[in-house]
């Protein structure tokens, strides 16, 4: 189970990589989005997969017998999905107003904070 | 639930139950204390009066709190709270040590400055757009990575200071910001999901997240986990957060586009953080494969010395010169990270120190410099001495200090970067710091000659009357002064940060303060 969530968590990363690489504003938000949720199974396939094998110790041991999914990965994801998912939203928004102030999403032409010919300094003085 | 059908179980071996101590609370102080006038300033939104006093008021809180913190580290060593009173490692640990603790002090004093200076510099639409609550925030999550003992906590507190910062840059929604900001969101966001990938593999070879506990196993799992995996990640991660050579170029791109307060701290508090997290992660984590790694580590801190240098001397904007030389800055701190060593490690950490605060002033002296002279740019820029003769001797002082030249901050750290990189043979090492540290001299020599000496062409400059705020000039001159104290008295911060590189070297003192009982 495990080796094939390696591989899908695998492809995740490669698409989520794909689209970062990109010069459109809006396919690095969706390899942002891919790159979140490629985290999230990572973890969650880090944490051992078994289904039907609650964590539950009894009572009178000490440790839990037989293999059972780590609970503790899966809080971790759900802090990141919740932080991602924010995350996301505001670049979203801000993706949006740098569409509307900028009017391109192509970021070859995002040059207002670094213009391409500036004024040479002063050679003398 | 359980516990009514088996016997009662032994709380003693889970939990804390012992009440802590009332002077250990200070360790999450800081942490509590900003989030609380946060929120408090999130409830005032309509009161907008009020937020600069009671901001000001609780950075001042915050300094106080963390000179105690310190003062306590100092007479008692690492000191431990765990969240919930359950033991390390299940139960989330706050643990200071000196590095920590002389990280949160510079920033709480970095962070007063600046919120002095805000005073001159957010007007009534930035604070009702929340500058305030968002710098309060925003020193929740820079003292939380620097109090936490816990590696996915640093996590959570590195993403509290991400979106403060987000919505601090954006605080104004000028063009040129949005642009800024847009390179700044994308590539944090995917330096921060770097951190939570390693994280993640972390946590699935140690079983722990708790740092103390993962120093002490780290050992004995060389054989068989992927450490050098992990350790080359985290470098990557953190080395992207503070802005060091191949992933440096989201620093220069957008520190120059918010509002000159907003970039102050940023300077001072967002990158070295980064190099914190990489300090502590390399050195007292994982110091083995550290040590492996070293060359790569110094390959990079010299070429971000140098790129950094040589963007700087290109540039013709104050603080676009300013970006350049954070980054520059950043690689004489990884060069620190990789010679190792007390003399490497502890000269990295004063460096940091050193940089907070004199990268701070200077960004606030720009903003000083456009008042007076109605510009950034070094084509308009002019007569400055002639204008505020104080003033440009305190830009002097910076100037000096940034350099390295003595009797100021800058020297010192430069000092034992320089001899520890000698005493380990990498003599190429020193001479870039060395070459660095003359070229930053010839950026700010040029930047005085040309904004401060030149006299303003006749028919333009800005108005020859202008006049600059106490609360603008005040938190200048005070950081100026402290690095002409620290510069000029040296031997006691030389001896703290020396005990805390060797405490991150030999980290017995931080595991005792952890695990108390030994090893569970």
């Amino acid at each position: 189970m495990e080796a094939w969530f390696a591989l899908l968590v695998g492809i995740f990363f490669t698409v989520a990589v794909y689209l970062l690489l990109s010069k459109y504003i809006i396919r690095v938000l969706l390899g942002v989005a891919i790159l979140g949720n490629a985290v999230n199974l990572l973890i969650f396939a880090g944490g051992r997969l078994t289904r039907g094998v609650p964590p539950v110790i009894a009572g009178d041991q000490d440790a839990i017998v037989g293999p059972a999914a780590n609970a503790l990965p899966q809080a971790l994801i759900l802090t990141a999905i919740v932080i991602s998912f924010s995350f996301f939203a505001f670049l979203l928004v801000l993706a949006w107003r740098a569409y509307e102030a900028l009017q391109t999403d192509n970021t070859d032409e995002m040059r207002v904070a670094e213009p391409k010919d500036e004024p040479a300094p002063p050679l003398g003085y | 639930m359980a516990a009514t059908t088996s016997p009662p179980a032994d709380l003693s071996a889970a939990l804390v139950l012992e009440p802590v101590a009332s002077a250990d609370w200070l360790v999450i102080l800081p942490v509590a204390w900003c989030l609380a006038i946060g929120a408090l300033l999130v409830m005032l939104r309509r009161k907008i009066d009020w937020h600069p006093p009671i901001a000001v008021l609780g950075l001042a809180g915050l300094v106080v709190i963390d000179i105690l913190l310190l003062r306590h580290v100092l007479a008692s060593g690492p000191v431990t709270m765990v969240m919930g009173r359950w033991l390390p490692p299940f139960g989330i640990a706050f643990t200071v040590d000196l590095t920590g603790a002389l990280f949160a002090l510079t920033a709480s004093v970095v962070a007063l400055a600046g919120g002095t200076y805000s005073l001159a510099d957010i007007n009534d639409s930035g604070r009702r757009y929340g500058f305030y609550p968002f710098l309060m925030l925003l020193m929740a999550g820079v003292s939380g990575a620097f109090l936490t003992g816990d590696i996915f906590n640093l996590y959570v507190w590195f993403e509290v200071l991400l979106i403060s910062s987000f919505g601090l840059i954006v605080l104004g929604s000028e063009r040129e910001q949005i642009d800024g900001a847009v390179k700044y969101g994308f590539l944090n966001l995917v330096a921060t999901t770097l951190f939570l990938i390693t994280t993640g593999y972390l946590y699935a070879s140690f079983g722990t997240l708790n740092m103390a506990d993962i120093a002490r196993k780290a050992e004995g799992l060389s054989g068989t986990a992927p450490l050098m995996t992990l350790t080359a990640l985290f470098v990557l991660a953190f080395g992207m957060k503070a802005a060091a050579f191949p992933v440096n170029f989201w620093l220069p791109a957008s520190y120059h586009t918010p509002r000159v307060v907003v970039s102050a701290l940023f300077a001072g508090l967002l990158t070295k953080v980064g190099i914190y997290a990489l300090i502590r992660v390399t050195v007292m984590l994982l110091p083995v494969e550290r040590e492996e790694l070293s060359f790569v580590i110094a390959l990079a801190g010299a070429l971000t010395m140098l790129v950094g240098v040589l963007g700087a001397l290109a540039q013709s904007d104050f603080r676009r010169m300013l970006g350049y030389l954070v980054v520059s800055g950043i690689g004489s701190i990884l060069a620190g990270v990789a010679v190792g060593g007390p003399g490497g490690i502890g000269g990295a950490i004063f460096y940091a120190l050193h940089s907070m605060l004199v990268m701070t002033a200077l960004y606030l002296a720009s903003g000083v410099a456009a008042r007076l002279g109605d510009s950034f740019s070094l084509s308009s820029l002019a007569g400055l001495y002639r204008r505020h003769a104080g003033f440009a001797a305190l830009s002097l002082m910076l100037a000096f200090a940034v350099s390295g030249l003595p009797p100021f901050s800058g020297f010192w750290p430069k000092v034992m970067l320089v001899k520890a990189a000698l005493d380990i043979g990498a003599w190429w090492l020193a001479a870039v710091l060395l070459l660095t540290g003359f070229l930053t001299t010839i950026v700010t020599g040029r930047f005085f000659l040309l904004a401060y000496w030149r006299d303003v062409a006749s028919g333009e400059g800005g108005p020859a009357s202008a006049t600059v705020s106490v609360a603008a000039l005040l938190p200048v001159a005070a950081l100026t002064v402290l690095a002409l104290a620290i510069g000029l008295y040296p031997e006691p911060l030389l001896s703290v940060v020396q005990n805390a590189a060797a405490g991150l070297a030999e980290p017995s003192a931080y595991l005792n303060s952890v695990f108390p009982g030994g090893a569970p």
